[in-house]
């Protein structure tokens, strides 16, 4: 029997008792919570993962009585959950969400929300925790922050408070310091989750497994037989009703500065002692500690930048990112970078480690490629085959989930002739189940208090360093950027910063 | 979407394997997006005259399919093998996308059969995988011809209306396989909120007062019940009694520690779904916390030592029948180690 320290009930349940929470999404009705948030949720109280006592409150400009938010957010569930709902329980979580219309800079938000959130804790006859979820324009995260501390909301007697920030977290290294500083002027490190979706995909967390829970990597994880590594974030769909974020974004900021840079500690990280928060979290920073970020003088040999023009995108003629509703004129923000990293440590050292991202691309697909180095020497007949390439192995993100490793073999018939073929491991055939949606996970583990799949502050400063003098480099670089046409592979000057005989993997 | 069929009538496994591998060729020449499941051999063996109920049980699974199904339909006075494979996809149109392909094999057979179903079964499972034996109508011979081959046996002890009977059966499999009782999955969603209600630091010196744990089941679900109370002593150090019917209840004691326990079941009738209907637990203090099924989960009403009363739903869908059996499947792939030990103090309760 274990002792009442432990709670001996707990044992052999998949699911962990996650305390009592009231979740409150500042932006409850803008496009994260309806497409992304509320189906999440709907979907955790299906499965009865939910804390067993929840509420939901959610903050917006909009002037509505509850019974109007409830409709919406019913819409959105109705539309957007990975499940068709189950009327009872879609109406019972319904039940417990209330709604503050307000502007975020207005006391009377802060107000409303302390009254409510009081109540509900009154009617329980206990403090519930308190998730704020920062779903808004990043324009309002530190409005935000400093007005929960103003008004004693960071902080609960004998319940958690914490803070979700969702991306993007600063548009360079000093924003990001800034609101670093400003959320820690209010908030403690442990009580802040910023978040990054890519964390929650369970092909993401499956790399830290594939890595650390096979034995057969470890030894072939370095320099000395990796030659490269490629991590793509291929879309084909264009911007869409984002101009106006994008054009001030960029596929450097909303890609590569967070989600790729996440995949590439994952890939590349130490051993971690143990799996928690903190342990894993300062493997990934000591990665992004070896990168040396490019020196602006050398950006245009280590990194391309361009644009999509005109072309063939998802079966029809789709307009260039120029013509594109609510881009500025003569923009220079990029639809497609690619650049070439290294890791300056004793593993890495030497490893060319390229990275691309981009819209309107020939296919979507997200992909971490790793190139051994060839065999030294080949006595098999080469001519009259594909011939022997080196090994790859390509972890799948999306939208094909899973591993796969190429490998030669030999082709039958009486000549020793070889070509490649692969090793495949496909989520959708190893499991049973379809994977939850990433943000699933994450609230999950902002209400279990869990930091392991979120970026700490030391992490997205580190993240932002690297790319800030790439940044700094275009800032002074006009345009017109090159241009490569919808529903092609990407710019051909993206050869041009790959070393040696590396080719970018076919899209 | 179908995508390949091959049936016989007087054949053999060994032609049976051939045809299956021949249609797993055929259908991978056709496009490399079509790629075979790879998860788990599940081996379910059903009376002739209920098959379709069956079939169609393991088509309302939802989301937790076995890759290769082996269904084995046993017709009186049947003397030969009569087969059919097919392969399923669940093709989506987008050829850029892998279209997941499940495998199934029909095999109608004869109670003479089931005696050696090991040796016709053997060349069909997919080594390397987990191989389940579900048999919903009885047929234990067939679950002991196949001690050398399954991993895993999916049962439902509250199908053996003595559940004594039952908790003596489920032993005796434990003995060679590792057990996935529908009876105990049943009472999942309930030991996660008493989980749960006991988890808060300042509740858990509480799980050491509980005097009195009142199960309200179907009236066929009593060894779902009967688990739970195992699973509170297993877990908590108790030492049950046993369990004394008196009219339609069930009574008992358990010793805790320096305490007593008080234990009772009892049946509820006008409950839809087989399984648990409600619970109470209570402590010496005066605590009491009651769950019962409601509508959109379950729903709870708590009474703290001073009176104060408060209650609350615990949201969560129900599964059904359907999303049990799915469960059951996919707990072939993972091993719970405190069903064994409530099923021991199980038994200790119904001697």
């Amino acid at each position: 029997l274990a002792t009442v320290q432990e709670n001996p009930l707990t044992e052999g349940l998949e699911r962990a008792p996650v305390h009592p929470t009231t979740l409150i999404i500042f932006g409850g009705t803008g496009d994260l919570a309806q497409r992304k948030l509320l189906p999440a949720v709907y979907n955790l109280a299906h499965e009865g993962a939910l804390p067993e006592r929840f509420n939901l409150i959610a903050v917006a400009r909009t002037d509505q009585p509850d019974e109007q938010y409830r409709e919406f957010a019913r819409d959105a569930i109705e539309k957007h959950s990975r499940r068709p709902p189950d009327d009872a329980v879609l109406s019972s979580l319904l039940e417990r969400m209330r709604y503050v219309g307000s502007s975020f800079d207005d006391p009377k938000a802060y107000e409303g929300i302390a009254k409510i959130a009081g109540e509900l804790d009154d009617q329980a006859g206990l403090p519930f925790n308190r998730v704020f979820y920062l779903a808004t324009a990043p324009g309002f995260f530190e409005t935000i922050a400093q007005s929960l501390g103003e008004r004693g909301l960071d902080t609960r007697e004998g319940a958690e408070v914490r803070l979700v920030v969702e991306k993007p977290f600063g548009r360079d290294l000093a924003s990001a310091q800034q609101l670093n500083r400003a959320l820690l002027s209010v908030f403690e490190e442990r009580q802040i989750f910023r978040i990054d979706h890519y964390l929650g995909k369970e092909t993401v967390q499956n790399m830290l497994v594939l890595r650390f829970g096979n034995g057969i990597f470890e030894p072939l994880w370095n320099r000395s037989y990796i030659d490269n590594v490629q991590i793509t974030a291929a879309e084909d769909i264009g911007i869409g009703t984002r101009a106006e974020y994008y054009d001030r974004s960029g596929a450097l900021r909303d890609i590569v500065q967070n989600h790729l840079l996440q995949l590439l500690t994952i890939l590349s990280m130490e051993p971690p002692v143990s799996f928690s928060a903190d342990e894993v979290r300062n493997e990934k920073v000591k990665v992004l500690h070896g990168i040396k970020p490019p020196r602006p003088e050398d950006v245009p040999e280590r990194v391309v930048r361009a644009q999509y023009a005109a072309g063939v995108a998802e079966g029809k003629e789709v307009p260039g990112y120029l013509d594109e509703q609510g881009v500025a004129p003569g923009s220079t923000t990029e639809t497609y970078v690619a650049l070439r990293l290294g890791i300056d440590n004793w593993r890495w050292a030497g490893v060319p480690i390229y990275l691309r991202a981009g819209k309107r691309l020939s296919r979507r697909v997200t992909e971490i490629a790793v190139t051994l180095k060839p065999v030294p020497h080949l006595a098999l007949e080469q001519s009259g085959s594909l011939g022997v390439q080196p090994n790859q192995l390509i972890l799948n993100v999306q939208p094909n989930e899973g591993v796969s490793l190429s490998l030669v073999a030999k082709i039958p018939g009486a000549r020793m002739r070889v070509r490649p073929v692969n090793m495949e491991f496909a989520y959708g055939t190893s499991f049973m189940s379809q994977s939850p949606e990433a943000y699933e996970r994450l609230i999950l583990d902002t209400m279990r208090g869990d930091a392991t799949l979120f970026a700490r502050d030391d992490e997205v400063e580190a993240a932002w360093a690297i790319v800030d003098p790439i940044l700094e480099a275009w800032e002074n670089t006009p345009g017109p950027l090159p241009q490569y046409p919808a529903g092609s592979p990407g710019p051909p000057e993206a050869d041009k910063i790959l070393l040696d005989a590396a080719e970018w993997r076919p899209l | 979407v179908t995508v390949e069929v091959w049936a016989a009538e007087d054949t053999t496994p060994a032609d049976i394997d051939a045809a299956l591998r021949r249609l797993l060729e055929e259908q991978h020449a056709r496009g490399q997006s079509y790629a075979p499941a790879r998860v788990v051999n599940m081996v379910a063996v059903v009376d002739s005259s209920w098959r379709g109920e069956v079939v169609n049980r393991l088509e309302r699974v939802g989301r937790y399919h076995p890759s290769r199904t082996i269904l084995c339909s046993v017709e009186e006075g049947r003397a030969t093998l009569d087969a059919r494979a097919t392969l399923t996809a669940d093709g989506t149109g987008d050829p850029s996308l892998i279209s997941v392909v499940e495998e199934r094999v029909d095999i109608r057979l004869g109670p003479s059969h089931l005696r050696r179903l090991d040796a016709i079964v053997d060349p069909l499972i997919l080594p390397d995988l987990t191989t389940l034996v579900w048999a919903p109508h009885g047929h234990h011979e067939a679950i002991e011809a196949m001690r050398g081959l399954a991993d895993v046996v999916l049962l439902d002890s509250s199908d053996d209306p003595h559940p004594a009977r039952a908790i003596k059966w489920v032993c005796s499999v434990e003995e060679h396989a590792y057990v996935v009782d529908l009876a105990w999955l049943r009472s999942t969603p309930w030991r996660e909120r008493i989980a749960a209600t006991f988890d808060p630091p300042e509740w858990r010196p509480a799980l050491r007062q509980i005097s009195k744990v009142e199960i309200r089941h179907r009236p066929d679900s009593v060894l779902s019940g009967v688990l739970l109370l195992g699973w509170f002593s297993s877990r908590l150090g108790w030492t049950p009694g046993e369990l004394v019917p008196e009219r339609e209840r069930l009574h008992g004691r358990a010793r805790a520690g320096k305490g007593e326990v008080t234990l009772s079941l009892e049946p509820v009738h006008d409950l839809g779904a087989p399984g648990l209907g409600g619970i109470t637990v209570e402590t010496h203090a005066g605590w009491r916390l009651s769950l019962d099924r409601g509508p959109g989960g379950l729903i709870a009403r708590r009474r703290t030592k001073d009176g104060h009363e408060s209650s609350w739903v615990v949201l969560g869908a129900s599964r059904g029948e359907g999303g049990i059996l799915g469960e059951g499947i996919r707990q072939a792939l993972l091993r719970d180690p405190t069903y064994a030990p409530a099923v021991r103090c199980a038994g200790r309760m119904l001697t």
